[in-house]
């Protein structure tokens, strides 16, 4: 489906993606995860063929988007990171004038615009205004729209950014539906949660380059223990405190409001912690997230920004 | 719900022309939701106009000089006020509109998202621009019939150049458009700098020669001059060389495939950038 080496795009001297590969495969879910600045958004306007790489090979559905763009988009749905619905055309308008931009029939976009309300849950705003909608809903809509050419491969940029949490397990269950009947997905994200809801296989990108990738649970295994202590002793303590808790866990880290402990028995190095002394004023046993290997491959933590 | 795997199952693309089409339909739409104020626009601007100034104003010159190039005031402003017309509802529909699909809304931005390219997108924007252009002039123009400023004879020389200066006039300012970032006075700018001393300096209420020569090379450049002249020699006979007219021709011709050109690439650009 996608395949990518030596991906390079570079503004100016500044490499905002510098020299990736990677690869997604039918039927896939891909993910992008990185902090923000980490070069997703321009990797995705890569995919999308809106965007001309600076070097490397780039090859969608077989093509390269440099020569066959328009073809490739063709079979392409984008969601962007913010939506770009118009707000002065109603839901239903703003679905048919996006199939119409594909060169798609009138008979076959009112068909298609019935099934893309039902799977957007909007069968009830038809008529309504984009304005008259909740970040959800044009959100969901913004999807929808993408579908609307019975895309091969759905790009989508920070899907559930900015929406309330009830919202983005409405989306992800769609998302889910898609995954489901077939579609390829590529996702970016900054959040380790959506990236371990949706994704088989992701690469974790920093500073414009890949730093690893597999699927979610082998990258856990791979870089961080099975679980992590979370210990707070106030931010002026806490760096004091870690310095003494030498053979207790695998590792630890120390973030600027607690102390990381990774182990394989997150209770017993709690009550370690403890019997040494030291009374965290709270403390969290949890499995490894994604979270916890982008730490550890970085140094810097995902909602670092 | 249904989703295909296969590459063929849709159309590829779509022919430059029929993309660029896709976007005037759009463009249609959009305009039909403000299809109210077009029309009021369209006609309460030409009907205020010519009961102040043409039958107003007129009345003083006719009394007192006989009329201007041997014919009736109003006959020598129809032309110039239809021209007028053509060329603000020209900008209008340029302006707006990318505007609100490079900065407000990112519209064109959606729009690149699929098979569409730049240059269609820019192709569509100017040709619905065109269809505004030719609704405008004509509801004008019927308005200057009532009015007896125009014979009914005039309908096509008068429609067809001014609506030739109004679509190359917003080819130009489609270009110019495209290359702005910061739509802070932007809108006003171009409406006070350029519009107004425009309609003012073309010679559109007296003869450009009766203007200091200081000034009537505002009038050379102005493509509301150059459509007036055409008008006027086609409309009521003016006295104009073959060859000014085909140098007023020729002027709109390249300031409309230079701003064509221009546009069309830096939408591309912007849009893949």
């Amino acid at each position: 489906m996608i395949r990518a080496q030596s991906l390079t795009k570079v503004y100016g001297d500044f490499a905002a993606v510098d020299s990736i590969d990677f690869h997604v495969e039918q039927g896939e879910s891909f993910g992008i995860l990185g902090p923000n600045g980490a070069g997703k958004s321009t990797t995705m306007r890569m995919l999308g063929a809106t965007l001309q790489r600076t070097s490397g090979d780039l090859s969608i559905l077989g093509r390269d988007p440099s020569r066959d763009g328009p073809t490739i988009r063709a079979h392409l749905g984008v969601v962007p990171q913010q939506d770009n619905l118009d707000t002065e055309l109603t839901v239903s308008e703003n679905l048919y004038t996006y199939g119409r931009y594909f060169g798609l029939p009138r008979a076959y976009l009112h068909a298609r615009i019935d099934e893309l309300l039902a799977f957007a849950q909007l069968e009830d705003k038809r008529e309504a205004k984009v304005d008259a909608l909740s970040g959800g809903m044009k959100r969901r809509l913004t999807i929808a729209r993408g579908l609307v050419n019975e895309p091969t491969i759905l790009l989508l940029d920070e899907p559930t950014t900015g929406l309330d949490p009830q919202a983005r397990h409405v989306l992800w269950d769609r998302l889910f539906r898609l995954k489901e009947a077939g579609v390829t997905l590529v996702v970016t994200t900054h959040y380790m949660d959506e990236a371990e809801q949706l994704c088989d296989r992701l690469v974790v990108m920093d500073a414009g380059r890949i730093v690893a990738e597999g699927s979610p649970l082998g990258l856990i295994r791979e870089h961080s223990s099975r679980e992590v202590v979370e210990v707070r002793f106030g931010s002026d303590r806490n760096a004091e405190v870690a310095g003494q808790l030498d053979g207790i866990g695998e590792r630890r880290e120390v973030l600027p409001d607690r102390i990381l402990v990774y182990t394989d028995a997150g209770e017993a190095d709690l009550q370690a912690i403890v019997a040494r002394g030291f009374m965290p004023m709270t403390s969290l046993v949890r499995r490894a997230s994604l979270e916890d290997v982008f730490l550890r491959l970085t140094g810097r933590s995902l909602a670092d920004e | 719900m249904t989703t295909s795997t296969g590459l063929a199952s849709r159309p590829a693309r779509h022919s430059a022309w029929r993309g660029a089409l896709r976007v005037t339909e759009y463009r249609l739409r959009n305009m039909w939701k403000w299809r109210n104020s077009i029309i009021a626009f369209g006609l309460g601007n030409p009907v205020l106009f010519l009961a102040s100034v043409g039958l107003g104003v007129g009345l003083l010159v006719d009394q007192n000089s006989g009329g201007v190039d041997g014919v009736p005031y109003l006959v020598f402003l129809a032309p110039a006020l239809l021209a007028a017309a053509a060329i603000q509802s020209g900008q209008d529909e340029v302006t707006f509109p990318t505007l609100a699909g490079f900065i407000w809304q990112k519209l064109f931005f959606a729009m690149r998202a699929t098979s569409l390219t730049g240059a269609q997108i820019a192709d569509g924007v100017l040709l619905a621009a065109a269809v505004r252009v030719v609704f405008t002039t004509a509801a004008y123009w019927l308005v200057l019939l009532l009015f007896g400023a125009v014979e009914w004879t005039t309908a096509l020389p008068l429609v067809a150049t001014s609506t030739y200066a109004g679509v190359c006039w917003a080819a130009l300012m489609l270009a110019i458009s495209a290359n702005v970032t910061n739509e802070d006075g932007f809108l006003a700018f171009t409406w006070r700098l350029v519009i107004m001393p425009m309609f003012l300096f073309s010679g559109t209420f007296y003869p450009l020669s009766s203007l200091p020569l200081a000034l009537q090379w505002i009038g050379w450049i102005s493509p509301l001059w150059h459509a007036t002249q055409l008008g006027r020699w086609l409309s009521y006979g003016m006295p104009l060389e073959p060859w000014q007219a085909a140098v007023s021709v020729a002027y709109l011709l390249a300031m409309g495939v230079l701003g064509l050109v221009v546009a069309r690439r830096r939408f591309e650009r912007r849009l893949t950038a």
